[in-house]
């Protein structure tokens, strides 16, 4: 079982955890300027790296969106930090 | 080729079967190869085959990084099927059901293929108005499908839970009696000593690293064991595939999971169907040594490595014994897992990619193993003719930005 | 020739106390502290199973979970569980212990003939036969011969196993010298250590080795150490197996204990030390599997912890001075004793019968040792103690990532330090003199001073013994799995040469023993005929479980209610009180129908009252999510599909959510209350999926600091009364209602109880959604309850509902739309046109495949009245009866409202086909529809605003 740190609520269980995205994606719009390829890229392509791996994370249980870098191999889990700073 | 039967080994055992050749012999790579496949798992064995016996192409290499048949296909669960829902699924999955029912005379070698049936069992009314629904597209694409009742499920699978204590009793739901169990590690081997009695070049410890290119064409691909130059080829690599086609500039949807397997001790024969239980999410099947071989969901961490969790072992053991009260007494005897790339719509990928003369077959996700036959064989009618076969077609990367995915789990309401 | 047991030998066995069992129907006495193992070595009972390929006789081997042969059913209290190894199952009085793979019993299989054909059936022959006729012929035969033991059917699980989460300091995983020293040295510095023991009792090599340590007996150390751990806060356990180690430093502990439920433990420890001991290796020799051909170090702790012997006359084999000590104890024993030692250079003795440098190359005898080849001279012997050498243990190290070496000196694979983080000591780091381990365990658990002393064997000298494929007869190398050289042999000839080729092609090592006595031999073997070392040869991967674990406590509890709990109503028993029945939908327990009978008729019953009178259900499961803030309705713009800034505070507007592939993903009412609050609802099973889409857009696209997002589902219970009475029976029941128009929302109070009054209609009649905090639930209901006699209304259930809804073709996400089911394709094509700005799922309502014009679209279909309903789930097919499928029925009810059946379904093309006749396909059947409108009851929507 793995534990992952929740930048909010500290290091919880895996299974609190849902794999949201790999990080560094951002939305292309407006509509009606995406291509079908830009689009299905957006929505579809990812790198799956083997090892060092920066990703979008999700907390269920108190529902914030975070970063997380870990490596897929090793699964050891290097940092999370909120989605964007600490503004409030 | 040694002819397998039972004659020869009554022939063998008068020499104390002293006189059996390598099942495939352990070539070394040559300098160049009219096509080569990347992956000695059964599909890019099965590949190999089909180019050698359909098209005739005797120079043909199969490059594996470890052993072969190591990789998902010595992992999974053995399940073979074809009840799905839509068309295109139906064509792809029946092929390979088909061809999987003459493989063991065709390769000369018993892949132990065992229809014995499976079950797809539903807990609520609305699951068996989904179950309706996909009997009714497999008959319709003329598959054999059938929705069971409730009693005839009980009769074909006593030990299930109907007690008062079930969290979901079974109402019934899809039957296909030609599913089954064959010997996973039986394909890889039967598939590989065929190829190589054809010519095929099996080579073990081979990784590769980097592909070559000439302008827009596949030129060659660099090894742990030399350069080797083709101007086809094919790749069957599963999770490996992404990281090989993105030197060429391809980018493919495919994420990787770990999937796990749980073996049981052996006990004397308790379960003579393939179940998939839809509340619980667990299927399972009996080996004929008397294990049970059970499989769940997917570990829900993205990952490369080959390790099983414990909270999806948790959630997939419980899962059993909500279905079957008594196997609690049973014990884990193995886990292991595989990792197993999975594509947004749960469907392969095959088809033409990047460079010209680059084909890959990937993305079969946790359901890889029942497809050799029919991945092989699409992908060796891609690298021979350079064009699709109509029934992987469908299944092409350009799908994606047309939108038309093929997605079971959306159709049917039922992942597979 | 039979076992017996010593006068006065045996410490962990209760002379006082004698236990009765049966074996394969035949009593047997033993003493408590005994295992069946030990009791059955003492009695005459030599076979105590036959092999699993060619039934060939088996009796014990092993001391624990390494045991191949001795695998019994043993019945229990009426109870019968499979597959148990007689070395790991303690004695109790009454036990009835029966052979497996034996037919009648172990002592007269009549599958022994089999062993006759052994040469037809070399490894993997069923690769190369039973192809002719095909498999199916074959394959049932050979599933009725393998298995092992019988399962229970009647078995019931207990419904509290216990799985407990713990953290520690220090986890010291094996309880011999090593384990003892280094679990004392920590606690001595005030460290709080857990202990973990699988076998029954402290001590591991020390119980049968024996040995002084710091001066005193080895039990007063352990005493010692168990009363040191306890004081410093630390925790015991035996008969507990770690089981796993798993990711980030997670392991798993399976306890088992007597007269309550194993109990499952996570362990998490800050540090962990690996004292699991080692494992003797066996000998290769013709006919080493017969009964009495032993382990020494088995024989051993046998003579010592239960006094039981496995013969009079011990032929002892080995080529490591570590053996001697066990040689002379059976001697001592009374035993007439035999080292047959395979070094010429072995240290003389004369104490004992000595041969030197002549290896044992066979057993001879049918059914048990009658004697041994020993250099070419039969020795006549009863019992043959082998000991080929020591294997570490190093299981939960390789799991834990840990990298081996090998180590040519000591003949083994090592723990390479630095690899897992994990410390390795004593002899499963290959360190097996007693001081050294001592001090091993001592220096990883931090202990300051001296570590405990012992004495140092002066000498342990040992030569690496391998297997020879070239002696005449069979040489097993897993016996449980019937694999001899000549297989090993075989696989290498035919190219099966690495480890796991090796290991599927012969099921080397894959028995239930997991490989603890094969794997060296076969690996060894296959090592020598390819011409490699052992370390090129590999080793097969080490995985989680290091013992077989039993399935019940891995999973737990969750059984029955326990796993996936339903979720409850509030009102549930005021439910049940008016007869409600009771079913799940999508994860809630609702009522059904209300009222005993035909639940299809009550269903039509209640619909049909729902539209004459009036009707309530309790619609409390959907979702109600609060969207609070100065961007509440920018946010809601972005994530629905229908805008919601133009909804005007007081009202309610329908909506879809999508997914970014543009698929529908959810349906409901937004409810805008004031200019910066909406409720948002959403159907039961979608709430935490429609909860973080919104948490997503107001976390990475509006601020956080512009909204807030509330599910507050559980707090409320909602009542809704539909009906052309729904009014006059809200106004019976006391509650003043404005005048409110359709799709108009309020918030009143009525006593003390705070409601919102939504007047939004899933049936297609008037309907009031009034919706309390749970509190006030009770006192809502039975306001409305009192007053439905009045106007002739009943309660309905969710098949009423369903019912009600359809005929008015409001769909239901998941059931009425698929995974591909866009908005246009249900009619919903306006802000597809229109909307200019950005939401969730716009861009791929464009894509060549969502602009097709063959896309399956919702339509009803109607069939001729007296007809009976078409299945759901039947397929579309065209009119000249080509079977391919257009599409199919969604929702099918027989409607008491029109008094015919009516249907909904997706079908290709579907709104140009309206007035169409079309084939539906059921199971073979084809029966004609006709393609209509989606909404079959009031299209004008008169009673909705009536």
């Amino acid at each position: 079982m793995q534990l992952f740190s929740c930048p909010f609520c500290g290091p919880r269980d895996e299974t609190e955890f849902h794999f949201v995205v790999e990080a560094g994606k951002s939305r292309p719009e407006p509509a009606d300027r995406v291509t079908d390829a830009e689009w299905a890229a957006y929505l579809h392509t990812c790198k799956a790296p083997k090892g060092a791996a920066r990703e979008v994370w999700l907390h269920l249980t108190c529902g914030e969106y975070f970063m997380m870098t870990r490596d897929t191999v090793t699964r050891d889990v290097t940092g999370s930090e909120p989605l964007r700073g600490t503004e409030t | 080729m040694q002819r397998y039967s039972a004659l020869s080994l009554l022939r063998h055992s008068l020499s104390h079967h002293k006189g059996w050749q390598p099942a495939w012999r352990k070539a070394e790579p040559r300098d160049a190869y009219d096509a080569v496949i990347i992956g000695g798992g059964g599909h890019g064995l099965a590949t190999a085959y089909y180019l050698a016996k359909h098209h005739k192409m005797r120079r043909v290499a199969v490059l594996e990084r470890s052993w072969i048949g190591g990789g998902n296909t010595g992992r999974n669960t053995t399940v073979v099927r074809s009840n799905y829902f839509y068309p295109e699924s139906v064509a792809l999955y029946d092929l390979s059901l088909r061809l999987y029912e003459g493989l063991s005379r065709e390769l000369n070698y018993n892949i132990m293929l065992s229809q014995r049936g499976m079950l797809i069992a539903a807990h609520t009314p609305m699951q068996m108005e989904i179950c309706a629904r996909i009997a009714n597209a497999m008959q319709l694409n003329d598959v054999d499908g059938e929705l069971m009742t409730a009693e005839a499920a009980e009769r074909q699978v006593p030990l299930v839970n109907t007690g008062p204590s079930a969290r979901y009793k079974c109402m019934g739901g899809i039957w296909q009696p030609r599913a089954g169990v064959a010997r996973h590690d039986a394909v890889a081997w039967g598939y590989a000593r065929a190829a190589n009695a054809l010519g095929v070049d099996i080579i073990e410890n081979c990784e590769v690293q980097e592909i070559h290119t000439e302008g827009s064409a596949i030129a060659g691909v660099e090894t742990s064991r030399g350069r080797i130059r083709t101007d086809r080829l094919g790749i069957a690599a599963a999770g490996a595939t992404p990281s090989l086609v993105q030197q060429v500039g391809v980018s493919l949807p495919i994420h990787d999971y770990a999937l796990q397997a749980f073996v049981s001790e052996p006990v004397k024969p308790c379960l003579d169907t393939v179940l998939l239980y839809l509340g619980t999410g667990a299927y399972l099947s009996q080996s004929d040594k008397g294990e049970l071989v059970i499989g769940g969901g997917l570990d829900r961490v993205p990952t490369h490595s080959q390790r099983g969790n414990l909270p999806v072992q948790e959630t997939v053991l419980s899962g059993l014994l909500e279905m079957f009260p008594a196997f609690a007494q049973l014990k884990l005897l193995r886990q292991w897992a595989g990792v197993v790339d999975v594509v947004p719509d749960s469907s392969p990928i095959i088809g033409p990619v990047g460079p010209e003369g680059l084909h890959i077959n990937c993305g079969w996700g946790t359901g890889g193993f029942k497809a050799i036959p029919a991945g092989g064989y699409l992908l060796a009618h891609l690298l021979a003719t350079g064009k699709h076969h109509e029934i992987s077609r469908s299944f092409d990367l350009s799908r994606f930005a047309h939108g038309r995915l093929i997605d079971e789990a959306a159709g049917s309401g039922i992942a597979h | 020739m039979s076992g017996w047991r010593h006068d006065a030998l045996g410490s962990e066995i209760d002379r006082s106390q004698s236990l009765s069992f049966t074996f394969d129907g035949r009593k047997v006495a033993g003493f408590q502290g005994d295992t069946l193992a030990s009791a059955l070595l003492a009695s005459e009972h030599r076979i105590l199973g036959r092999s699993f390929k060619y039934h060939r006789p088996r009796g014990l081997w092993g001391f624990g979970a390494e045991e191949p042969n001795a695998i019994f059913d043993v019945q229990l209290n009426g109870v019968t569980h499979p597959n148990q190894r007689a070395t790991t199952t303690h004695l109790v009085d009454g036990m009835a212990a029966r052979s497996v793979n034996a037919a009648p019993d172990a002592a007269r299989d009549r599958f022994a003939l089999l062993d006759r054909l052994h040469r037809f059936l070399p490894a993997g022959f069923y690769y190369k036969t039973f192809m002719a006729l095909g498999w199916k012929l074959y394959e049932p035969m050979i599933r009725r011969m393998a298995g092992l033991g019988q399962v229970d059917a009647a078995f019931e699980p207990p419904a509290d196993t216990p799985q407990i989460n713990a953290t520690c300091d220090l986890l010291v995983i094996g309880s011999g010298p090593a384990g003892l020293a280094a679990a004392r040295a920590a606690a001595q510095v005030g460290r709080a250590v857990w202990l973990i023991e699988d076998a029954a009792r402290l001590g591991g090599s020390l119980r049968w080795r024996g040995g002084q340590i710091g001066g005193a007996s080895w039990a007063d150390f352990a005493t010692e150490t168990q009363a040191d751990v306890e004081a410093n806060g630390g925790r015991l356990m035996t008969d507990a197996t770690i089981w796993g180690a798993f990711d980030h430093g997670l392991f798993a502990a399976w306890q088992r204990c007597v007269g309550a439920p194993d109990r499952h433990w996570r362990i998490r420890p800050r540090q962990v030390i690996l004292a699991a001991g080692s494992i003797e290796r066996p000998l290769w020799f013709a006919n080493n599997d017969l009964p009495g051909v032993m382990s020494a170090e088995a024989a051993m702790f046998f003579l010592a912890c239960h006094g039981s012997l496995p013969g009079r006359r011990l032929l002892v084999t080995t080529a490591s001075d570590r053996t001697y000590a066990i040689a002379r104890a059976f001697a001592d024993a009374g035993a007439h004793v035999t080292v047959a030692d395979q070094r010429a250079e072995a240290p003389e003795i004369d104490d004992i019968r000595q041969i030197r440098g002549a290896n044992l190359t066979e057993a001879k005898g049918r059914t048990g040792v009658e004697g041994a080849m020993v250099g070419g001279i039969k020795v006549p012997c009863d019992t043959i103690l082998c000991a080929g050498g020591v294997t570490p243990t190093v299981h939960l190290w390789c799991q834990a990532g840990g990298k081996l070496d090998w180590d040519p000196d000591r003949d083994m694979l090592v723990p390479r330090p630095g690899t897992a983080p994990l410390t390795v000591v004593g002899a499963a780091n290959g360190t097996l003199d007693l001081a050294a381990a001592l001090a091993e365990g001592h220096a990883a658990g931090g202990g300051t001073g001296p570590a405990p002393e012992a004495e140092t064997q002066t000498t342990q000298a040992s030569a690496p013994v391998r297997p020879d494929p070239s002696l005449p007869g069979r040489q097993w190398v897993d016996l449980q799995n019937d694999v001899t050289l000549k297989d090993v042999g075989l696989a290498g000839r035919e190219g099966f040469t690495s480890v796991e080729h090796l290991k599927r092609y012969t099921t080397l090592g894959m028995a239930t023993d997991q490989g603890r006595t094969s794997n060296f031999g076969g690996l060894a073997a296959m090592a020598a005929q390819t011409g490699r070392t052992i370390p090129e040869t590999g080793t097969t991967t080490y995985r989680p479980p290091f013992q077989p674990v039993p399935f019940g406590v891995i999973a737990g509890p969750r059984r029955g209610d326990l796993f996936n709990p339903l979720r409850r109503l509030t009102l549930e028993e005021a439910h049940r009180d008016v007869g409600a029945r009771f079913r799940e939908y999508g994860g809630w327990l609702r009522p059904s129908v209300y009222g005993v009978g035909d639940e299809v008729t009550l269903a039509q019953d209640e619909a049909r009252t729902a539209r004459a009178t009036v009707g309530i259900f309790d619609g409390s499961p959907l979702g109600k999510l609060e969207v609070i803030g100065p961007k509440a309705a920018e946010l809601l713009d972005f994530t629905g599909y229908m805008r919601m800034s133009t909804l005007k505070p007081g009202r309610a507007r329908y909506g879809f959510m999508l997914s970014e592939t543009g698929v529908v993903y959810d349906d409901g009412v937004v409810l805008r209350l004031d200019e910066t609050r909406f409720i948002v609802s959403a159907s039961s099973s979608h709430v935490d999926g429609v909860r973080f889409r919104l948490e997503d857009a107001r976390q990475d696209r509006i601020g956080r600091d512009q909204v807030f997002i509330h599910d507050v589902t559980a707090g409320y219970v909602t009542l809704t009364v539909t009906g052309p009475k729904a009014r006059a029976l809200i106004a019976d029941a006391g509650i003043g209602l404005p005048d409110l128009p359709h799709m108009g929302v309020v918030e009143i109070s009525v006593g003390d109880m705070p409601l919102r009054v939504a007047r939004i209609s899933f049936t297609g009649d008037t309907s009031f959604e009034l919706t309390v905090p749970a509190r006030h639930a009770r006192a809502l209901r039975d306001r409305l309850d009192g007053a439905l006699a009045a106007q002739s209304g009943r309660w309905i259930g969710l098949e009423a509902v369903m019912i009600l809804r359809a005929e008015k073709g409001f769909i239901l996400v998941g059931k009425d739309t698929d995974g591909l089911t866009m908005p246009h394709d249900l009619g919903w094509g306006g802000p597809r046109q229109k909307r200019q700005d950005e939401y969730l799922g716009k861009r791929a309502l464009f894509t060549p495949e969502a602009k097709s014009n063959m896309r399956r679209q919702l339509i009803g279909l109607t069939v001729p009245d007296g007809a009976r309903p078409i299945v759901t789930g039947s397929h579309l097919i065209p009119r000249d009866g080509t079977r391919r499928s257009l599409g199919f029925v969604t929702s099918s009810y027989h409607s008491p409202t029109l008094g015919h059946p009516i249907a909904l379904a997706l079908l290709e093309d579907g709104r140009a086909q309206m007035g169409r006749e079309i084939y539906c396909f059921n199971d073979g059947d084809v029966r004609a529809a006709q393609v209509g409108p989606i909404c079959a009851v009031d299209p004008a929507g008169d009673r909705l605003h009536g």
